[in-house]
């Protein structure tokens, strides 16, 4: 049975414990950043951040919302990713059948940054980077060294709030779809972000395009933008 | 707290002012969160600026800066008016019923007593009245004019919708939404929780703003209760803790008051410091002040201390009665060349301190500065900071390399007053040594010195009991104390050597030691150190509100929820049966440890359930403080108006203000400074940001000084998002990124438009590029009765930068 994240953003305070736990978890480095009027920073994911909490305010109706989205690989069930790297360079991308973790090998190096580009375009939620140094493409891996010896992702250990949740896909769909039913009694625009077709679940309170531009993927060929 | 975190979770309301708690401490926020869940709660966030904790909260209510009092005052208006309080509590526990002294006035902003040359009240007309035998008259009936809560219904009569709408900015559609909501948890089966932190603390009216949060949960029924409390929220570093062994210069450990010259015989000290009441039902706590002071003297000096030499009283430094020694005090006689040198512990002066430009230039005039730190900050190398040229600084600096915390094992005590044990992680790196390892080696480089050379004023130095090494888990053991004789109390025999098991036990008479008494009962010879105990165990009324007495250790006694006694009704019934905290069973108190075993008050042997009182009850008329028994509205020592619509005081008649050639103010109004400013932190800096701009994750996530504007003050100003800009005060430049959002919202005041922006003050020079202090700005005027500076309110004005040097850009 897969394992998936639910990401309640209903519960999210973008304290970025995630976004740092994973860094010192992954031992990837600082990148120099600069204040741009925004507290997203780094400002976007790059090749030394996998795991990045996305901020976005907003007056919807009247009301000053601030939303949050800690964003990352959503470990698609057919990865599309996986279909383009298959091509490019056989076991560059590998699914883990047991955990449905996917994740990108040493293999990525003997794709092109051409290539590279095309994967990156082609995943609904634009994931991928590419090291410059290095030729590796990364992304978040589901912490699979730590899954797989009985541990939590570090991004759901590091939460104190519970909005990161790490289980059972099974498990993870019954949560979210509970705590869906609650959220919306206040908010009737709140839904389930990536649910049947990925194992990170995303709970938002508000239509995805106030959370980021990638937030939902592209839905009925479209992307909500 | 009066409460915990974890009990955050038993509210149905919880009401944070002046704390951006999801920011500054996500944990407590996880319970409040909790709260919601799992029943319902309603989260509301009145504060300034929209922050993340605003995000999680049903309701954000915008509030210039520096006008809690307004805001409180017209809800404690609105809960008398509407008849929203607690009654059987507020009759029986509090002081609502006793009648104020007739003297006693209130005029114009101003209350009765006050000499306005000197900025001090004489309090004397501050006081209730006594039947023949000493003890407060009552009115239970409250049909007396000058019962107190006649008396607090006429000072806040002013407090109308319209006035406070006026001079807070808050709509009144926002104030009245507020006050029903928590007006609501004025029933015995509700609960309502106030959180707070340092947006209270810091104005020249902080203590008044904590007392007027106070004075609502009072009416309320709402102190006491699970899912209550008057709720200061403090983290890591260890405010608790640190207050608690008084770090700051008025107190001495556990509470007591620093001896001063008024109180030059230990007599003279403990007549002044232990309260005598003549009512047989007050508990009257404080009347064990010579326990509690004998057995700290007799843990400081040892055998040295006699009862023949005032167990060593006369050794300890004497404060000039009345003079202030706080740190804007301290820093001002600095600049005029009065203080030669010092020790600087893990603090940095030259960037948290308010009007930080003064701070650097007085530590220029020191001879010596000892600064001990783990990382290089902005105090530690002032000599070479922005300005600064090193050749003409006389001041020679030494560095006192220190461990991290990881480094050492310690205590460190919660928000909840829980002491937490922590053990070493990794050894100190190179030289570095835990802080109390350096004390421990340079007092006894100076006893070593005294000894060989002699000097001046020896006896507090060479009487001193002190270790040779630093040990902790002795350092623990001291704090709790020991029984310095065979002892016998209550027929129970203790033997020498032995810890004593509680305060109940600490004796005047020199047979005990106790370091802090609050603490006495956490290292026992029966549990060991009880900072160590991680046992969850719980019964099932404990765990009904999450309660984990066996977890840790909380002083005093183990009690997790402080004034539970007023949970309870007269015949020890909890007033709420699915939150109860403690109940009497017919035989004793079960639940939580109860604040006095006696039984409950119905049975003519209780005693009052607010024990730290004189007269037992909660105060809703408080006459110790300073400026005022009733907490009054007055603006910030800076101010964009000129008047307001409450009375003709503009500000605290008693604010502590600084006078140097370096501390210019604005006038109220000012048309050069139109701006509130208001200065805060974030989650991924701590305080002055010398650790944690030193951690590259956390400067990558918030890596320059910003400044949170309205999108109308930048359309005003010609300031786009993103552009470097230069905020000015009348005492200095800071330069930031604007970060324009609808986070920010322009006020309503007084009949104007009241811009208020919002800066952090984390970013300092030793990080390049990153900005430095915004402390630059704010000014040196403080609180009357504790002189906390008022970092959250001053007047700037912002313009679009055309250079910039403190900033990478």
């Amino acid at each position: 049975m897969a394992k998936s994240f639910f990401i309640d953003t209903t519960k999210c305070t973008a304290c970025r414990g995630c976004q740092v736990a994973c860094k010192d978890w992954k031992g990837l480095p600082a990148t120099p950043t600069k204040q741009r009027g925004s507290h997203q920073n780094p400002e976007d994911l790059n090749a030394k951040t996998l795991k990045l909490v996305r901020f976005a305010d907003h007056t919807i109706d009247g009301k000053v919302v601030w939303n949050f989205f800690s964003d990352q690989c959503r470990h698609c069930i057919e990865p599309p990713c996986k279909i383009i790297a298959d091509d490019l360079a056989p076991g560059s991308v590998i699914k883990d059948e047991k955990t449905g973790a996917i994740i990108y090998t040493k293999e990525t190096k003997k794709i092109s940054a051409d290539g590279f580009e095309e994967m990156r375009s082609i995943c609904p939620y634009n994931i991928p980077r590419r090291n410059e140094e290095t030729g590796l493409i990364v992304k978040c891996d589901m912490c699979i060294d730590r899954v797989s010896n009985g541990l939590i992702p570090m991004c759901a250990k590091s939460c104190p709030t519970g909005a990161i949740l790490f289980g059972e896909r099974d498990d993870m769909l019954a949560l979210s779809e509970k705590r869906l039913a609650e959220i919306k009694k206040k908010s009737p625009s709140a839904r389930l972000l990536s649910k049947d077709d990925t194992n990170a679940i995303y709970l938002v309170a508000h239509e995805p395009k106030f959370y980021h531009e990638y937030a939902c993927g592209i839905v009925n060929g479209k992307r909500f933008a | 707290m009066t409460n915990h975190y974890i009990d955050i979770k038993n509210a149905d309301v919880v009401f944070i002012m002046g704390s951006n708690a999801a920011e500054h401490h996500p944990i407590s926020f996880k319970w409040a969160m909790r709260a919601k869940e799992e029943r319902n709660a309603t989260i509301v966030h009145v504060d300034p600026k929209f922050s993340r904790t605003s995000a999680r909260s049903d309701l954000h209510v915008p509030l210039r800066s520096g006008t809690d009092i307004a805001f409180l005052g017209g809800m404690i208006k609105y809960i008398l008016e509407n008849e929203l309080y607690f009654k059987e509590y507020v009759t029986e526990y509090t002081n609502a019923s006793f009648i104020v002294n007739e003297k006693f006035s209130f005029n114009d902003g101003v209350f009765s007593g006050l000499d306005a040359v000197n900025r001090k009240y004489d309090r004397s007309t501050w006081t209730m009245e006594t039947d023949e035998s000493g003890i407060p008259k009552k009115d239970k009936t409250f049909a007396h004019e000058r019962c107190v809560l006649n008396m607090l219904k006429k000072h806040y009569s002013r407090y109308t919708l319209d006035v406070v709408s006026d001079i807070t900015g808050v709509s009144k559609e926002n104030l009245v939404k507020v006050y029903d909501t928590m007006g609501a948890t004025g029933k015995p089966n509700k609960a309502g929780t106030m959180l707070y932190a340092l947006g209270w603390t810091q104005h020249t009216v902080g203590v008044q703003n904590i007392r007027a949060c106070a004075m609502i949960q009072l009416l309320l029924g709402n102190i006491g209760i699970a899912g209550g409390g008057v709720n200061a929220l403090r983290g890591e570093p260890n405010v608790q803790g640190s207050t608690d062994h008084a770090l700051l210069y008025h107190i001495i450990p556990g509470y007591l008051a620093v001896p001063n010259t008024n109180w030059l015989t230990l007599e003279d000290y403990l007549k002044a410091n232990t309260p005598v009441s003549k009512d047989p039902m007050s508990a009257n706590w404080w009347s064990n002040t010579p326990k509690y002071m004998v057995s700290l003297l007799k843990s400081w000096y040892g055998s040295a201390a006699t009862k023949e030499n005032d167990f060593g009283y006369k050794w300890i430094p004497k404060n000039d009665a009345g003079a202030d020694y706080s740190f804007m005090y301290l820093y001002d006689k600095m600049l005029k060349g009065q203080v030669k040198g010092g020790f600087v512990w893990a603090t940095n002066p030259a960037q948290s301190l308010p009007n930080t430009n003064k701070i650097r230039k007085a530590m220029s005039n020191l001879d010596w500065l000892c600064v001990a730190e783990t990382n290089h900050t902005e105090s530690s190398d002032f000599w070479r900071g922005p300005g600064m040229d090193p050749k003409k600084i006389k001041t020679e600096v030494f560095l006192l390399a220190s461990a991290h915390r990881l480094e050492k094992d310690g205590s460190i005590s919660n928000s909840g007053r829980w002491l937490l044990w922590h053990n070493q992680a990794v050894p100190p790196q190179g030289d570095s040594r835990a802080m109390g390892d350096s004390i421990v080696g340079i007092i006894n480089s100076v006893r070593a010195l005294y000894k060989k050379d002699g000097g001046v004023c020896p006896e507090p130095l060479l009487n001193l009991d002190w270790p040779e090494k630093y040990d902790p888990d002795a350092m623990a053991r001291n704090i709790n104390g020991y029984f310095l004789e065979d002892v016998t109390i209550d027929g129970k025999q203790y033997k020498k050597g032995s810890l004593v098991p509680s305060f109940a036990m600490l004796q005047a008479d020199g047979t005990t030691s106790c370091r802090v008494w609050v603490y006495a009962g956490s290292y026992t010879d029966a549990d060991g150190n009880k900072a160590k105990k991680r046992d969850a165990t719980q019964t099932p009324m404990q765990k009904k509100i999450g309660l984990f007495p066996n977890w840790s250790w909380c002083w005093p006694v183990n009690r997790r929820i402080i004034y539970n006694r007023a949970s309870v009704d007269l015949n020890g019934k909890p007033w709420d049966p699915e939150r109860a905290v403690i109940e009497w069973d017919g035989e004793k108190w079960i639940g939580d440890v109860p604040d006095g075993a006696w039984p409950p008050m119905a049975t003519g042997k209780g005693k009052y359930p607010f024990i730290m009182q004189k007269e037992g009850h909660g105060q809703l008329f408080g006459p110790g403080r300073v400026d005022g028994p009733f907490p009054e509205h007055y603006e910030p020592v800076e101010t964009p108006i000129k008047k307001h619509s409450l009375s003709s005081q503009l500000s605290n008649p008693c604010a502590k203000i600084l006078s140097s050639d370096m501390d210019p103010l604005a006038a109220p109004g000012d048309e050069r400074f139109p701006i509130v400013l208001t200065t805060y932190n974030m989650t991924e800096h701590w305080c002055g940001g010398g650790e944690t701009r030193n951690t590259p994750a956390l400067l990558e996530a918030e890596p320059q000084l910003y400044v949170e504007m309205s999108p109308q003050l930048a359309q005003e100003k010609g300031i786009k998002n993103g552009d470097p800009v230069v905020v000015t005060s009348a005492r200095g430049r800071v330069e930031a990124i604007a970060m324009v959002t609808v986070r920010i919202t322009p006020f309503k005041v007084m009949g104007k438009t009241v811009h208020l922006i919002g800066m952090p003050f984390a970013f300092g020079w030793t990080t390049p590029g990153c900005g430095d202090s915004t402390n630059r700005l704010t000014v040196s005027a403080g609180d009357p009765n504790t002189t906390i500076p008022e970092y959250k309110a001053c007047c700037v004005n912002i313009e679009k930068a055309t250079k910039v040097t403190e900033l990478s850009i």
